[in-house]
């Protein structure tokens, strides 16, 4: 035990470090420092932050609610568009969404700070639990809701509104998917997944059944013939291998299932990490995995991306703060060969890669890092059986702009299909848009 | 969810949010935008006699006041009535009220002083279906040269007057919007009531210049090299509208006489200030000037989801609840004691209460306390002034505590009384009535 202990370990730091390094990440802000905030909109026409937010929240509206103090009023403005609102206020990437947009990030590159508004009213209204829905007067119909990630939730609860039956069907035993499984420790604090859960299901006539598996438990053709319409919002639920020689050392895992571990453990201390951790990936799930291996006392974390700085999927804000912890990212590197003394991690070979008429390729150098742990995030896939029929391209489901498959009865939304950006915001606002859908059909 | 709807005088709206008259209402196409964007009614842009219209500058009408980050805190103009012919104005209006027959529509009227003028134009608005009439006794600039607007208002005889004609040459409910470039609010609602009005609006535009370009030594909106006085209102005005609808919501005299509020009226909390000082319902220019007219959507969310919070159902739950509450100074109690306490926690030390309380006031914050820097109050010298409260940065940083009944007030020496008493009885006062024995 220990902070320089070798190989991995847990109890790298003190509790207070813990404590610490997982705390919110941007803490809300208190009822001045909103108003101060609020008071830099100009409460734009047509508003470009509005068209920027994949949900058309009515920013200048919420606000200028905020800035008359009326909390409460402001989150209803939000969740009317976007019942997940207060989840996407800590997750979002702002900076390459609303805030981006912001007539006053042009200006002077200092936009209105809109996450953190949205995250301050939110969470007015989620901690008195005010809720601002009733369901319509019940429909008759049924629809089954498969997963209950953000598409999932968001599908369900506009299906609920609209007086539909609605049972959504969920493999493991918590709803939230990737909020409650895969968001960053620090952007999700206080149990904000499961409170928020609670307070979108609040609205009645939704049952979750935990535990039930699609392909396992049931196929979408007995769903399709039990229910009037199915919503299919299941994510990604598989990770792409490596392929390289050495994936199988004990010490090389995948940095989603890392993840997962580390927001299900009770006690950050329980959970053990590498004295040097290398993280193969580019994106938010490799700028996630690595920060929170610092978080968690490793001593050095590197990052290897087989491209450049510019194609990362992490944007520049999630860089700069995977640097702020102390991440090493390198670029233009490839996993050649995960090192190891035959059961264990001891290290992995990289290859330098360039682009060549053909495309990205390896140069044929190499450089050896030392690491008890390798963390794979490079890509969730699609992974899902008892889908029958269904049309899949490109390892995701295919839709329609109204979120239909090609089967008669099933929509689908969020990270299962090819649609938009991997991103909470938008599978929010498909399962909202498939549900306007379903219930156009069903009326 | 709080009912807003709203019936001034017995005319009828979904809400108490209307737009005063001003270039808000100048047209059909602007006020059908206004009515999509929930506008609960309007008052026409004030239409003048038949014949050619009145012409407006062509150059800047506007100048205004800003906060350090440009927000509009106070606006001024100098554009006159409507400079559309009547016809024109009439016909839309009348397809405009066909249109939205839920919505309020109001006819503002400013002819010249003279009976037949009046006995000329009110058989044609009440033509268009209008719910009402405003007679502009207000309009500061310009109509008041030619001896109509505020050179009416300013004369409480020509304000009766006037009502007197319209009341008998209209059916329609007469409200008549005052001017407050004027001593005493009071005496000009006093004539509109005694002719006969149905209501009052209030206020009008304040006479203004709003700054003097220091280059060309001329006054903003300077206009080829001049400039003139203009009409000033936005955020800036409300203090004083509020006070103007306070003094006529408790005179006895014009008690009860519905008034409809208009002055900086820009969130949900302003109007929910009028109305509680008494208006019926409330008017609004600058705001939408400045946001567009999406920004009802604010204030009919903002004053439900107030009105939900505290459990008040309907507009005549806070209309005029805070009337009882405003009175003379002579009436205040005396044996009231308060004293400043500043909460060290959030005290930022910047010295701004020390210095103005110091400097201007009372002495009655330290700087220093054992040598290092901090501010608390003397409760010695504390008069309960509020100065310090007031040019604090920190929000409740710095509260006004009431002394209990019973308490020593360090300042004097003497336990707080538990009595009220005013300075009607106070003993310097030397006209002071002696309390019954
Ligand atoms: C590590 C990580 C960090 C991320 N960080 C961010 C971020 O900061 N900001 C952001 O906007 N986005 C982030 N994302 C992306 C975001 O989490 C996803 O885009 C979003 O959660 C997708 O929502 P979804 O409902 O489509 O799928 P999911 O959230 O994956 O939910 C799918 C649900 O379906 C269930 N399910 C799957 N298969 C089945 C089945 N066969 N039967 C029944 N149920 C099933 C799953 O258990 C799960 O509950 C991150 C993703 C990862 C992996
Ligand atoms: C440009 C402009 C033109 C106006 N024209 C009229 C008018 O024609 N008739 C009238 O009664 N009031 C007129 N007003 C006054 C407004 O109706 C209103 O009383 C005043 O602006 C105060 O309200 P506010 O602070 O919400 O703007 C005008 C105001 C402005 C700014
Ligand atoms: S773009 Fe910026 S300033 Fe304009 S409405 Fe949106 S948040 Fe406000
Ligand atoms: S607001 Fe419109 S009419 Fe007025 S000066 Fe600007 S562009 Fe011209
Ligand atoms: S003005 Fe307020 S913040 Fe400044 S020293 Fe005084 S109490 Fe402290």
């Amino acid at each position: 035990m220990g902070r320089l202990s070798p190989g991995i370990t847990s109890g790298r730091l003190s509790d207070a470090d813990y404590e610490a390094n997982f705390a919110d990440l941007h803490p809300r802000l208190d009822k001045h420092e909103a108003l101060v905030a609020s008071d830099r909109c100009y409460f734009c026409h047509d508003a470009p932050c509005m068209t920027a937010c994949p949900t058309s929240i009515d920013i200048p509206m919420f606000i200028r609610q905020i800035s008359t103090g009326n909390a409460i009023g402001a989150a209803h403005t939000i969740f009317d568009q976007n019942i997940l609102g207060g989840m996407c206020a800590r997750v979002c990437p702002t900076e390459t969404l609303c805030e981006q947009a912001c007539v006053r990030n042009t200006a002077e590159h200092r936009p209105v700070e809109i996450g953190r508004l949205q995250r301050y009213a939110t969470d007015v209204a989620i901690e008195q639990n005010v809720q601002f829905y009733e369901r319509a007067a019940p429909t008759g119909k049924s629809v089954a809701v498969v997963g209950a990630g953000p598409a999932g939730l968001a599908a369900a609860h506009r299906l609920a509104m609209h007086g539909h039956a609605v049972t959504v069907f969920e493999a493991k035993e918590k709803s939230g998917g990737l909020n409650e499984y895969g968001i960053a420790t620090y952007k999700a604090t206080d149990n904000i997944a499961q409170r928020e859960v609670d307070y979108v299901l609040s609205i009645g006539g939704i049952t979750v059944k935990h535990g039930q598996k699609l392909g396992r438990d049931f196929s979408l053709a007995d769903l399709a013939a039990r229910h009037d319409a199915v919503f299919l919002g299941i994510g990604l639920a598989g990770v792409n291998g490596l392929n390289v020689e050495g994936e199988n050392l004990s010490g090389c895992t995948d940095a989603v299932e890392f993840i997962e571990g580390l927001r299900q453990a009770k006690n950050k201390a329980d959970v053990a990490i590498g004295r040097s951790v290398v993280v193969l990936g580019g994106g938010m799930t490799a700028i996630d995995a690595a920060v929170q291996a610092k978080l968690l006392g490793a001593e050095e974390v590197t990052i290897a991306y087989r491209r450049g700085k510019e194609n990362m999927n992490a944007s520049p804000f999630e860089q700069d703060l995977a640097a702020s912890k102390g991440v090493t990212i390198r670029h233009w590197l490839q996993p050649k060969r995960v090192l190891g003394d035959g059961s264990k991690v001891t290290g992995i070979e990289l290859e330098y890669t360039a682009l060549t008429s053909a495309g990205l390729a390896g140069t044929g150098e190499t450089v050896t890092l030392r690491a008890d742990q390798v963390l794979k995030a490079i890509g969730q896939s699609f992974e899902a059986d008892g889908l029958g029929g269904l049309e899949i391209k490109g390892g995701r489901v295919v839709i329609d702009a109204e979120g239909r498959t090609s089967m008669p009865k099933v929509w689908a939304g969020g990270d299962c299909v090819k649609l938009g950006e991997d991103l909470t915001v938008t599978s929010v606002a498909q399962g909202r848009d498939a549900a306007m859908s379903i219930h156009r059909a069903l009326a | 969810m709080a009912d807003l709807r709203n019936n001034f005088v017995g005319i009828k709206s979904p809400n108490p949010f209307w737009l005063a008259s001003a270039p808000p209402t100048d047209k059909a196409y602007n006020v059908e935008r206004a009515f999509k964007a929930g506008w609960g009614g309007v008052v026409w842009k004030t239409l003048g006699s038949e014949g050619p219209p009145v012409v407006n500058v062509n150059g800047p009408r506007y100048g205004a006041i800003w906060g350090a980050d440009r927000r509009l805190l106070g606006l001024n103009n100098i554009e006159l009535i409507t400079d559309r012919p009547l016809q024109v104005n009439l016909q839309e209006m009348k397809q405009v009220k066909m249109n939205w027959p839920d919505r309020a529509l109001i006819a503002s009227i400013m002819v010249p002083c003279v009976e037949e003028e009046w006995k000329a134009i009110l058989p044609l608005v009440e033509e268009t279906g209008a719910d009402g009439i405003e007679l502009n006794f207000g309009c500061p600039h310009g109509m008041s040269e030619r001896g109509m607007g505020a050179a009416v208002g300013q004369v409480p005889e020509y304000i009766e007057m006037v009502v007197r004609w319209c009341k008998q040459y209209t059916r329609m409910p007469v409200i008549t919007k005052l001017t407050p470039n004027i001593t005493d609010i009071r005496r000009p609602a006093r004539a509109a009531k005694a002719g006969g009005t149905d209501a009052v609006s209030l206020i009008n535009t304040i006479n203004s210049i709003v700054s003097v370009d220091l280059d060309t030594f001329a006054p903003s909106p300077t206009v080829d090299g001049k400039g003139t006085h203009g009409g000033y209102c936005g955020p800036a005005v409300k203090p004083i509208a509020l006070n103007m609808v306070a003094e006529i919501a408790r005179d006895p005299e014009t008690y009860g006489l519905p008034i409809s509020g208009i002055g900086g009226v820009t969130t949900w909390r302003d109007a929910a200030e009028f109305l509680a000082l008494g208006a019926g319902n409330v008017q609004v220019c600058t705001a939408a000037m400045t946001y567009g007219f999406k920004i009802v959507q604010e204030m009919i969310t903002g004053l439900s989801d107030w009105m939900d919070s505290k459990g008040h159902k309907t507009l005549d739950d806070i209309s005029g609840r805070a009337v009882p509450n405003v009175t003379d100074w002579k009436y205040l109690n005396l044996n009231y004691i308060s004293k400043a306490h500043i909460d060290q926690d959030a005290c930022i030390k910047c010295g701004r209460c020390h210095i103005a309380c110091e400097d201007t006031s009372h002495q009655a914050i330290t700087d220093m306390v054992n040598g290092v820097r901090q501010f608390e109050v003397k409760e010695e010298e504390c008069v309960g002034c509020n100065l310090c409260v007031n040019v604090c940065p920190v929000e409740n940083c710095i509260t006004m505590v009431p002394l209990a009944a019973g308490t020593i007030d360090q300042r004097t020496g003497k336990p707080v009384d538990p009595n009220y008493a005013n300075w009607t009885t106070h003993p310097n006062n030397p006209t002071a009535v002696q309390a019954a024995e």
